[in-house]
């Protein structure tokens, strides 16, 4: 088993690229990751896609983007755990490097969201639930995650204040961002006067329907031992939970997230102390407060009490979400969880501009999927 | 979902809420089971979960799934029943009142949804909310 | 004894006042309300329909009847709403009450006696020995064309029977009888979506011709008179006809009024008569007599004389009354509201 390093990221603008298509989008983030890690040929190529089926009517991804990128006949997959395909993706990735059978592997993710309508794409979302005794009753993801919220408030009392400093900070964070979907600042007014999605949820609380791609060539770490760009994983965990929010052991918690983090600290060697910054998953921003919980950055309970306290701001303790989160970044299912693990990368090599975050050395991603049936954690350091 | 095969196969937990009981461990599981997830057993017996439960949590949904729209916005449940399953259900006439955790509900069947103008019909299971 | 051993109703929650529905086409009220005899009628949510509605008026039947359900030898659902043209209504009700199996099931269509056809049937199937026990349902959801009088009565509702032989039957079936002709007051062409009907001619040659003609049938047949009854019901289309044909055979309105739904229900079609009959059975004390006369047009009558026993004090109280159903948790809607759940707007249909 080798130790293993991100030699290359690329990322495409997120947003409503009407003029992009799938193949292109993982494509033009396959190439800018090549470029940037100085490679001309890969070995394998993970590409993690939500559902290229019900959005495009597109499965074989994997063969697809081989074929597009035009690096040979090589093998390639589609790696699919809803939201968390991407980091998904990666994980297969690393393993497949780790294990000595290949060298060079690039790990994608790609989501072409805007093609259907809002409604098909609620279904098709849906589908990351329990199709038959969830989405079928009328549940969307966002009533999922507000019926979460409704019983953390009920809990813990945490408060509309929390979630809505949620969506405000890391649109902040976003605004700095020229690939954000949404690079602007928003008011705390603004997100209570958007239209109520599900109680308590409204429109700015929830990641938007987007397009994009990013991409992260993977290599030995024995081979790029002077590169001061490479930037180590040196830990990862996954875990998963009951499909079902209504199955689950505890409905204001997401105990997925909790054992991937666990495994990727004792992997690491590491604890949530000593994290400097992290890319988490706020698809709504109740589930970026319970993710802190999960990753132990704060005790369960007190996620609302930790975001209003400023400690994951830009210049807090331990800034999340730099990039802008799903929130303001946006969110194009398959290529989120890469999407993090590029700006953590970015972070780590100080190139991260406006948003750099001082003296970063481990950096933590974590990408879900569904309600919180997946979990994928990755911890980076710098290679210094 | 909707289509014939797939509906009838469902019917036995929309129509009649069966489920199964681990022999076991006792846990009950909604819709039934092969095997346990609390402790691996594969023996279970037919279980039908009770007429009534309460709110473990809820929302109202305002965008909501595309078959609901003549329903917006409709109140969304997951119920708690005394044998320690919970089913989710949307809540059944719901007009606009307030929903607590902890409230009583009560089963009621009604059409879920429509395969269309000409395709088959869906009933299932919503919550009607018990009055005081 | 041969009759009913379980009754049980469900009406819908959301109701329209005339009011709403005067104001939309520019009509006056309380002519309608006057004419009509009735204030407001009951909706079924989007959610509802006639088998949905079927559903819990028979396990509300069940209840009362402590009966297991597939002891049941037939349902018989008659409706003029059925939601499918073809697939009896009865197989759902089946499947949802556990009663699937070795059964004998069919959808029934006379308008609004098509509840009472299959009480009819169902008495008769038990009274052969040829089943144990036999459910009837009656429901409708059925639609008045918009901007037409029958807007403001097409109303909502079932009620479910199951009949059988024993210690507990509640109300025994004394004399049955049905009168029938062809005559075209009230019809629905196959593919049309609201029903027409010829205006004034539904009434004496229709309602009352029919009504009269079985009810003194069963008179005679009974050798009873109208004052020898605690109890009459009879198809009740407006809060007028019922009271007016009841008045005209010799009743009293004292003897009708437990019965009378109408005014606060509207018509709920093969509902009508079998609902108040579930009115009457949840007020009613052993040894009452019940009188009952349906009415479908197209046309024809169906007659009852029920006796209630002991058993019926028993029961009563072991599944929601109709009055209740009736009385409370009403929710009252706007036209527009009124107009999207009867699927009365213009929809786009599906598209990628």
């Amino acid at each position: 088993m080798r130790d293993v390093a991100i030699l290359g990221i690329g990322v495409t603008k997120f947003g409503e690229l009407w003029d992009k298509s799938l193949r292109d989008l993982f494509v033009e983030a396959s190439l800018a990751a090549m470029d940037d890690a100085k490679v001309t040929k890969l070995d394998m190529i993970y590409a993690g896609c939500m559902t290229g089926g019900l959005f495009n009517g597109q499965e074989h991804i994997g063969s697809l983007m081989a074929d597009y990128l035009g690096t040979g006949p090589i093998p390639a997959l589609r790696v699919e755990s809803a939201c968390a395909s991407g980091g998904s993706a990666l994980a297969s990735a690393v393993i497949a490097v780790a294990s000595g059978y290949y060298d060079v592997v690039l790990a994608g993710g790609v989501e072409k969201m805007t093609d259907v309508s809002g409604g098909k794409a609620t279904e098709a979302l849906g589908a990351a639930a329990d199709a038959d005794y969830e989405l079928f009753l009328g549940a969307t993801f966002p009533s999922l995650y507000a019926m979460m919220a409704v019983a953390h408030m009920h809990a813990y009392g945490t408060t509309r204040k929390a979630l809505t400093e949620v969506s405000v900070k890391n649109h902040f964070h976003g605004s700095k961002n020229p690939k954000a979907q949404y690079p602007f600042e928003i008011t705390p007014e603004a997100v209570l006067a958007s239209p109520m999605v599900s109680e308590p949820l409204h429109l700015l609380d929830c990641s938007p329907i987007t397009d994009g791609a990013a991409a992260v060539i993977v290599v030995p770490l024995e081979k790029v031992k002077k590169d001061k760009r490479a930037v180590r994983i040196t830990g990862f965990g996954r875990s998963t939970d009951t499909i079902a929010l209504h199955q689950r052991k505890d409905m204001a918690s997401i105990g997925a997230v909790a054992r991937a983090a666990e495994a990727a600290y004792k992997m690491a060697g590491k604890t949530p102390k000593d994290i400097h910054l992290a890319e988490v998953h706020d698809c709504f921003t109740i589930a970026e407060i319970m993710s802190y919980e999960a990753l132990g950055f704060c005790p369960k309970g007190k996620g609302g009490e930790f975001v209003l306290s400023g400690a994951t701001r830009l210049g807090g303790r331990i800034p999340v979400n730099t990039s802008g989160g799903l929130k303001a970044k946006g969110h194009p299912v398959g290529a989120t969880g890469i999407a993090q693990v590029c700006e953590i990368t970015s972070q780590l090599r100080g190139e991260a501009g406006q948003r750099q975050v001082k003296g970063a050395r481990t950096g933590l991603t974590s990408n879900m999927g569904g309600s919180g049936a997946s979990a994928v954690v990755h911890i980076l350091e710098v290679n210094k | 979902m909707t289509t014939p095969a797939r509906y009838w196969r469902e019917k036995p937990q929309r129509y009649r809420l069966e489920a199964n009981k681990c022999k076991k461990c006792g846990k009950v599981f909604f819709p039934p089971r092969l095997v346990c997830d609390d402790c691996g057993g594969r023996g279970f017996t037919a279980v039908r979960l009770p007429e009534e439960g309460t709110i473990a949590t809820w929302t109202v949904v305002h965008t909501g799934h595309p078959a609901f729209t003549d329903e917006q916005p409709y109140g969304l449940a997951i119920v708690e029943f005394k044998d320690g399953a919970r089913v989710l259900m949307q809540i059944a006439d719901y007009h606009g009142e307030g929903l607590k955790i902890g409230q009583k509900v009560q089963v009621k069947f009604r059409k879920i949804q429509a395969a269309g103008e000409s395709g088959v019909l869906c009933y299932g299971y919503k919550a009607a909310l018990c009055s005081e | 004894m041969i009759g009913i051993v379980g009754y049980g109703s469900c009406i819908p929650r959301y109701r329209i006042k005339a009011e709403e529905i005067a104001l939309v086409w520019g009509a006056n009220a309380e002519n309608y309300k006057r004419g009509l005899g009735l204030t407001e009628k009951s909706v079924p949510a989007p959610d509802q329909d006639v088998i949905t509605l079927s559903v819990e008026a028979a396990r509300n039947a069940l209840k009362r009847a402590g009966v297991d359900p597939r002891k049941l030898g037939c349902i018989y659902v008659g409706s003029e709403s059925h939601p499918y043209a073809v697939k009896p209504s009865g197989t759902i009700v089946a499947g949802a009450i556990g009663a699937e199996g070795h059964i004998h099931i069919a959808s029934l269509e006379f308008a609004c006696k098509a509840g009472s056809e299959g009480m009819y049937i169902a008495y008769a199937q038990v009274k052969a020995g040829l089943i144990e026990y036999g459910m009837a349902i009656g429901a409708d959801t059925s639609q008045g064309a918009p901007g037409d009088a029958l807007e403001y009565s097409a109303a909502a509702g079932a009620a479910a029977f199951i009949m059988g032989e024993g210690p507990g039957v509640v109300a025994t079936v004394d004399f049955t009888h049905s009168y029938t002709s062809d005559t075209p007051d009230f019809w629905r062409r196959e593919y049309q979506h609201y029903p027409r009907h010829g205006s004034r001619f539904t009434g004496e040659p229709a309602y009352f011709h029919h009504i009269t003609s079985c009810a003194k049938a069963l008179l005679k047949k009974s050798g009873m008179k109208p004052a020898d009854f605690d109890y009459a019901v009879f198809h009740q289309p407006n809060g007028k006809f019922p009271m007016a044909v009841g008045t005209k055979l010799g009743f009293k309105r004292e003897q009708m009024l437990t019965g009378w739904l109408v005014p606060t229900l509207g018509n709920t079609y093969s509902g009508a008569s079998p609902i108040g009959l579930t009115a009457i059975l949840d007020a009613a004390k052993p040894g009452d007599k019940i009188f009952m006369v349906s009415f479908g047009s197209g046309a024809g009558s169906d007659g009852f004389i029920f006796t209630t026993t002991e058993k019926l004090k028993a029961v009563q109280n072991k599944a929601p009354k109709t009055r209740d159903y009736l009385d409370k948790g009403k929710i009252y809607i706007p036209y527009g509201t009124y107009a999207k759940f009867r699927h009365k707007i213009l929809r786009n249909t599906e598209s990628e």
